[in-house]
Parts: C-alpha cells; structure tokens; sequence
C-alpha cells in the first residue's frame, strides 16, 4: 500500500536482536498475542521500532508526496466549488502526512532525518504517487480508486498493535471517506455528461486501475516482511487478500458509472464470490518502486524546491522565537 | 535546511465545553503562538475543538514504563477502596 517498499527483498537485516533476551521477546509477544496496544516508551524489540519507523515514515512520505498529483490540478479546477474541495483535500494530505511523522517520532527519530531520507531519494513513498494527472477526471479516478485502496489498507491499520501510528490511522480514515466520495462524484459527473466527458473518464480508469491494484504491494509469496508483520499484528490482512476485497467492491462502482475495467480476463466467480483478475505487471511495479516511473524524478525534484524555497521560512521563525523567548524559557 | 528542528509541542483538544482536554498528537513549532496556529490547523480541521492546550513535548514528566509494577503497586493490595469489598445485606436498601 502506501508501504509497498516494506516488502522489498533485501533489506531485511534484523539483526540488532543481541542485548534482546529470549524471555523479553517471548513477554512482548504475549502482550501483543492478548492484543494489548504497545505504547512509545515500552519496551519493544528492536526489528518491531525498526519495521514501525519504516513504515510510518513511508506512509507519510506518501501523503506528502501524493499532494503532487492532485495538486497539479487545483489552478484548473473547473469551478469553485470543485477548487474549494480539491484544495481541502490536499490540505487533508499534507495533515495525514504530519499525523504519521508524529507518530513515527514517537519512535525516537527525528523529522529532520526523516524529511531528509525522503529528499536524498533513500526512503521510499508508495508507487501511485509516480503516475501523471493528465485530464481533470484523474483527479476522479485518484479520489475514487486511489483513496478507495488506500482505506482498503488503512482501515485494519486502525487496530494496528502500536498505539500512536492506530490512533493517526483513526484519524485518517475518519476524513478518508470524503476523499473517495468526491473523486466518485467527479466520475459520476462525468459519466452522466457528454461522450467526450464520459470518454475521460473511461481514460482515466484505464491508467490508473493497474497502479490502484498495485498500491497493495507484491503477491503473498513474495512478500517478504509480511509474516513478521502480521505476529506482530501491525499488519492485518495479506496484500492478496485486501486487494481483492478491493476489486470486489469496486468492480460494481465502475458498473454503475457504466465504465469498463480494463481487464478482459476479469469475470466473477459465483462459487467463491469474487472476481478473478488478470496478473499484474510487476515488472511495470518493480520498475516504478525502483525510482524509474513516469514521474518519480519530477515529484522529488519538486519536494526538495519547495524544501529549500521555504527554508528562509523555517530560520526567520526560529530567529524571531529567539528572539521573543521570554528569559525563563531557557529549557 | 534549518541547523536545528523546531521543538515539538504536545496537543491537547477539549471537543466541547463539559469536557476535558485529551491528547490529540503532536506538532512542531518555532514558538508557542506558531504551535497553536499549527494544533489549529492539523486536528481541528473538521472543528473537533473549541480549546486546544499545547506543550512543549520536553516539559512533560510522565511515569517510566519499565517501572510501571512497582510504580502503581501501592493501589493494589487496598481492594477495600472499592464499594464492592464490603458485604451489605441484601434487605438494606440505599446503600
């Protein structure tokens, strides 16, 4: 999901397990098998603190990052009141963003060094952010699909074992349902308009469908973090089994807008209950995760300029802090 | 980039009055005005509050974890706090 860099192979490198004893693990995983919620200052196995700070990190980087695309459409919105909720929205991102670095600081790492690994290109973001908006009903189909598989994921993350990051999750689902609604209302504007209209977002449907089904992250085989994850209850459900739930549900919304999946091998199966779909592109996936997607050079290109256009920002605060502080608040 | 971090400040949101202020997260801010401005605009978008406390994260004192056990220990062998512990017969009534 918006964590897919977590379940790249090779990084895993756990090893910081030594001053660990066997009893202190084995009482953590008691804890968390009663499903008691762990709190910042408990006791914690390193690879736990690791695996969380990872995360949560990417996930924020994700909502930081995921301004780019709607963003791109906010001068051009076609009316105000379109603007006026595109606008919150991306106000609601840069929010989401800021809960999950808190709740990653809880952790014991520093925004500053998180923001830099986002800037350096060493921390990843979730793929979907990498793919160009390039009509307005992209900004539909973003709200619809794209925020839609991202409550998919964020939802058991609501009841995740570590405290801070559950309660930030509350939080953003709370305000995630309106990001889904409007992008379905933009789709069904569009649908019940014009050919050409209903013709973007049929177009838009096509590009962002694969990479919506790819945000759940690799096939339960070759998901390598997945296993740990889920003993520790961080993790919930498997990415095969939430992207599928994902497809179920919204493979009936595209009907009613009268849309077609761009899929022709999809087909319901009346025995299971579900509908089968066709493989993904990893190669396509990989590729994007590897920094190599439409527009991964231009979304970080752009962090980094409006990082270092707001610098001045950030000194002149702390200059003018300085200098008001009141002669007591020398902590 | 800045030399040093903005400190972080702990937030705390009274959602209507009758109630008490509760944790809500946290922001980063250059100075006590900007942290409330910024407590404002991060969780009280939807207007969840109509108070909001903020405090510099490194001026709280909070109980140790590790300790939890012998810290609290002192309440828990006075059961007799508790209504529950005494027996009253059933026919006495508004007690």
């Amino acid at each position: 999901m918006y964590t897919q860099g977590l379940d790249q192979p090779g990084k895993a490198g756990d090893s910081a397990r030594g001053i660990e004893t066997a009893a202190q693990l084995d009482a953590f995983q008691a804890r968390i098998d009663r499903e008691e919620k762990i709190e910042a200052k408990d006791w914690m196995p390193e690879a736990y603190r690791r695996t969380l700070v990872r995360q949560i990190s990417q996930h924020a980087h994700s909502e930081i990052i995921g301004m780019q695309p709607e963003g791109n459409w906010l001068t051009r919105a076609p009316s105000l009141k379109r603007k006026a909720i595109l606008l919150a929205k991306v106000q609601d991102e840069a929010g989401h963003g800021l809960y999950l670095y808190s709740a990653a600081e809880t952790l014991g790492v520093s925004r500053d060094q998180m923001v830099a690994d986002l800037l350096s290109g060493k921390a990843k973001y979730s793929s979907i952010f990498n793919y160009p908006t390039l009509s307005w009903a992209d900004v539909g189909a973003i709200g619809w699909l794209v925020d839609g598989a991202a409550i998919m994921n964020q939802i058991p993350l609501c009841r995740c074992s570590y405290g801070p990051y559950s309660r930030a999750m509350i939080r953003v689902c709370k305000e995630e349902s309106f990001h889904q609604r409007q992008g379905f209302e933009i789709m069904l504007t569009l649908c019940r308009g014009s050919a050409e209209q209903k013709a973007m977002a049929q177009d838009a449907l096509n590009r962002f469908w694969w990479p919506s089904l790819m945000m759940f992250g690799p096939n339960d085989d070759k998901s390598q973090h997945s296993a740990q994850s889920m003993a520790w209850k961080i993790k919930r459900f498997s990415n095969d089994e939430l992207r599928q739930k994902f497809v179920d549900v919204t493979v009936p919304q595209a009907e009613f807008l009268g849309l077609t999946i761009p899929d022709d091998k999809l087909s319901y199966d009346e025995e299971s209950g579900h509908y089968r779909f066709s493989e993904i592109d990893w190669r396509e996936f990989f590729d994007v995760i590897a920094g190599n997607g439409p527009c991964n050079r231009q979304r970080l290109e752009k962090r980094r300029q409006a990082h270092d256009d707001g610098a001045w920002v950030r000194e002149a605060a702390r200059a003018y802090a300085d200098k008001h502080a009141p002669a007591t608040a020398a902590a | 980039m800045t030399k040093q971090e903005w400190p972080l400040y702990e937030v705390f949101i009274r959602s209507r009055a009758g109630l008490s202020h509760r944790h809500a997260g946290s922001v980063h801010a250059a100075d006590d005005a900007m942290a409330l401005d910024h407590a404002r605009d991060t969780y009280t978008r939807r207007s969840e509050g109509v108070s909001i406390w903020v405090v510099r994260s490194d001026r709280i004192v909070a109980s140790d974890p590790a300790e939890t056990a012998a810290f609290f220990e002192p309440a828990e062998d006075k059961v007799y706090r508790h209504p529950t512990f005494y027996d009253i017969p059933d026919e006495v009534e508004n007690l």
